[in-house]
């Protein structure tokens, strides 16, 4: 049994969080985020494959035979679109921010607004 | 935490040998009952449609939400469109960009159409093209002024066209509750299995799809350039 493509998911989570929490640039924060949701897009592929088995598009094969698991697939895609929106939302709120305060600093900005 | 991610982890199966077996079943009906060859479609065209439906409206929010947030606030007034490439170097674009650039354009509209074509047959479909169909957007802003790109590509048009894409999957949904089945069952004739019209609705369900997301991206993509090259803020911002 191997344990790498889950020990890839966890070791790409724990750096995003470790760049979330140290991050001192808003934009440099988003962008940890995306690595954290990236863990999720390893992690569920992962626990859909099958060893030995094909993609799941049978083009002139026979249908019996072994394929991975598609809906894992197709959950990864959903997970991929809420993470380009939620990208998308996050970096226009950091436009405003700078506009507002001037800077993207997480910890100059509760200074400001003491 | 990381006891509960330890328990998490302790909850995996072994790698390579699933233990779902709603994909397994996928696998066996699909191509017998949609006709379609690429299974993720399947998933997330037929048995999935409605979550799918959430997801397009998921990006339609979005596009939504980032237009409003990046709205022209008080202070602010829309000057000369002021390319700020041009402050790295005399013209904006190596010479390599300028000339291959044009050519790669109507290669990724293509290269486009041709994955929303086939969602169902190869992997692909309507998300995965549409974002390459915005790309060939960018792709004329990085050859072409912004100006150009503006005259060119109207934002109203994209605007319209992730409207009408999002309503178009709708539209197919309510046309199976018109002919008394399910929401989002197929209408259409499933054809021959491995052809590109076949799978009944997959791929109607697909050119929506990649509608709203080539429509939705290029909105997003625009208001983020919009904000550096159009808005200037009328007071300095102090120091």
């Amino acid at each position: 049994m191997t344990v790498l493509p889950y020990a890839v998911a966890v070791w790409l989570l724990l750096v995003g969080l470790y760049g979330v929490v140290t991050s001192r640039h808003l934009v440099h924060l988003v962008v940890c985020l995306a690595v954290v949701q990236s863990s999720t897009y390893v992690l569920l592929l992962a626990v859909g494959y099958r060893s030995g088995a094909l993609p799941p598009v049978f083009a002139g094969e026979p249908a019996h035979i072994r394929a991975v698991d598609p809906v894992v697939q197709a959950l990864t895609l959903t997970d991929v679109v809420v993470e380009a929106a939620v990208t998308a939302l996050l970096l226009a709120i950091v436009v405003q921010i700078h506009k507002r305060f001037g800077t993207l600093d997480p910890d100059r900005l509760q200074r400001l607004r003491r | 935490m990381a006891a509960l991610l330890g328990w998490a982890l302790a909850g995996l199966p072994a790698f390579g040998s699933p233990r779902a077996s709603l994909g397994i079943l996928i696998d066996h009906l699909g191509p017998s009952v949609r006709h379609a060859t690429d299974m993720v479609a399947v998933v997330n065209f037929d048995a999935r449609g409605i979550d799918t439906l959430a997801e397009e409206f998921i990006l339609l929010a979005a596009a939504t939400g980032v237009a409003e947030l990046l709205r022209r606030a008080r202070g602010e007034e829309s000057g000369p469109a002021v390319d700020q490439r041009s402050e790295f170097g005399p013209d904006p674009g190596s010479e390599a960009l300028r000339r291959v650039g044009p050519a790669l354009v109507g290669f990724t509209v293509l290269l486009g159409l041709y994955i929303v074509a086939h969602g169902h047959l190869s992997p692909g479909g309507g998300f995965q093209g549409g974002v390459v169909l915005a790309s060939a957007v960018i792709l004329v802003y990085l050859v072409a002024r912004y100006a150009d790109l503006r005259r060119a590509a109207p934002l109203p048009a994209f605007e319209l066209a992730e409207a009408a894409g999002a309503a178009g999957f709708v539209v197919v949904g309510l046309a199976a509750l018109a002919g008394g089945s399910a929401f989002l069952a197929n209408v259409l004739p499933l054809g021959t299995a491995g052809q590109l019209p076949s799978a009944g609705t997959i791929p109607v369900l697909n050119l929506a799809v990649g509608v709203e997301v080539a429509g939705g991206i290029t909105v997003v993509v625009a208001e983020f350039l919009e904000q550096t090259i159009v808005l200037r803020q009328r007071v300095r911002g102090r120091r």
